[in-house]
């Protein structure tokens, strides 16, 4: 950083300010200063370099990175907790498909049950009628025959009372009954 | 009587040593250089020192900072351009700091003499020339050679390329010094304004008043320069990196 330019003798004195205010060239434009101004500057580039390289720039740049980290992992794992829940979500809506299913199901299956055996209940029941409703037919039936049959012996032995009445004879048997019998019929028809 | 240039004056306040005739000191101007080091550790070490997550105020400007710089890089040499992230804040902040020190009356503005922006280029443009050959052999010489220029008015297309790339650093350097310097007059020639108008009684008192709105309005402009003229060297300081960077594009 040496400076080229030729001095002259004896410039160095100039550096004092008052000596600068008249006659002097522009400050900018002093050759003398020149020098200094470059060996200032570069010490002072130079540390500014050294610290802005080795200190400075890497400690902010990490501060930088580690926030940015910071946010791609919070953001990475606010992704996955959404996707937790999305799949929670989703298992907690198939379980209850599946349960709702299997009522339906079970439902299904309890009433066709119940079904059956109402249905088997019903048609005992209603054999067991069948069976008791032809008792009471068959008993029904033996119990007019006995009655016909009371009736038949009671309608011969009125006709032969009022026969015997009406005329002093006894009618003969034979006679009586098929008479009776045909006048049976004849009402019965 | 008021002397506008008084302020750029480079004083001594001792010797340091000698090399060979000529006198090295340590001078206002070194004073102010360590300040602005100074100023740039405390804000980028003191600020990032909570590793906060949720920064607060200093590491905000810290962090703004390195990622304004940063993307500079990127937008304009790309990622590769990263490799010189540490010279181009450097600079980037070393300018603005100093400047934005500079506008403190009776400060000084390092950046207002152009052997400081000189060198500050010329760091620049080496970089770049010793960069690009390590990097891209004698391909680097293509950057003169732009492509799709008809072969008859390729010579003439050359010679303006190799011309404006060695006007480079002057330019470079040119702009940031007359900027600072001739804000700064211009601050020093108004204020000088106000005790001049003052001095003239009742009237002055009321005239003084148009030079003072106009120092306040030029020191709201020379704070932008201030950060503008920065930014302007860092970016151009990107743009020839570019060229070292990807000289056959």
């Amino acid at each position: 950083m040496a400076e080229g330019h030729g001095n002259a003798p004896g410039t160095t004195a100039h550096t004092e300010a008052d000596a600068a205010a008249h006659g002097r060239a522009f400050p900018p434009f002093q050759k003398d200063t020149f020098a200094s101004q470059l060996v200032s500057l570069l010490i002072a580039f130079v540390a500014l370099y050294l610290i802005v390289s080795k200190i400075a720039l890497p400690r902010v740049g990490s501060v930088l990175d580690e926030r940015a980290k910071r946010i791609e992992d919070d953001f990475a794992a606010a992704q996955r907790l959404k996707g937790e829940s999305d799949d929670a979500l989703k298992a907690y809506e198939t379980e209850l498909a599946q349960a709702r299913a299997r009522a339906q199901a079970i439902g299904a299956e309890t009433r066709e049950r119940l079904n059956a055996a109402s249905e088997a209940e019903r048609k005992t029941l209603e054999e067991k009628l069948a069976v008791k409703l032809a008792d009471a037919e068959k008993t029904i039936a033996a119990t007019r025959e006995t009655a016909m049959s009371n009736v038949r012996g009671i309608a011969a032995d009125a006709a032969a009372a009022i026969v015997q009445r009406l005329s002093g004879i006894v009618p003969d048997g034979k006679a009586l009954e098929t008479a009776v019998d045909s006048s049976l019929k004849g009402s019965q028809a | 009587m008021i002397d506008p240039i008084h302020q750029f004056n480079v004083e001594k306040i001792f010797t340091i040593g000698h090399i060979g005739n000529q006198e090295i000191a340590f001078t206002n101007s070194s004073a102010y250089m360590l300040v602005a080091v100074a100023l740039i550790s405390l804000l980028m070490i003191g600020g990032s020192a909570g590793r906060q997550m949720v920064p607060g105020r200093i590491q905000s400007l810290a962090e703004l900072s390195y990622e304004f710089v940063a993307n500079t890089i990127r937008s304009t040499a790309g990622v590769e351009g990263l490799k010189f992230f540490p010279l181009v804040f450097s600079l980037f902040m070393f300018i603005m700091v100093s400047n934005m020190v500079g506008i403190i009356p009776y400060t000084f503005t390092i950046s207002s003499h152009i052997i400081v922006t000189a060198a500050l280029a010329f760091l620049v443009f080496f970089t770049v020339v010793i960069y690009g050959f390590y990097k891209n052999g004698l391909g680097f010489f293509k950057i003169f050679v732009p492509s799709g220029v008809p072969v008859f008015i390729l010579p003439l297309v050359v010679f303006i390329e190799v011309f404006s790339f060695f006007l480079r650093p002057i330019s470079h350097s040119v702009r940031l010094f007359a900027n600072m310097l001739a804000g700064h007059i211009a601050l020093k020639v108004f204020a000088s304004f106000i005790p001049l108008l003052a001095g003239l009684g009742i009237a002055g008192y009321f005239g003084a008043v148009l030079p003072l709105g106009m120092v306040i309005a030029l020191t709201a402009l020379e704070l932008l320069v201030a950060f503008l003229q920065a930014y302007v060297f860092a970016i151009l300081t990107c743009i020839y990196l570019n060229d070292a960077l990807h000289a056959g594009h």
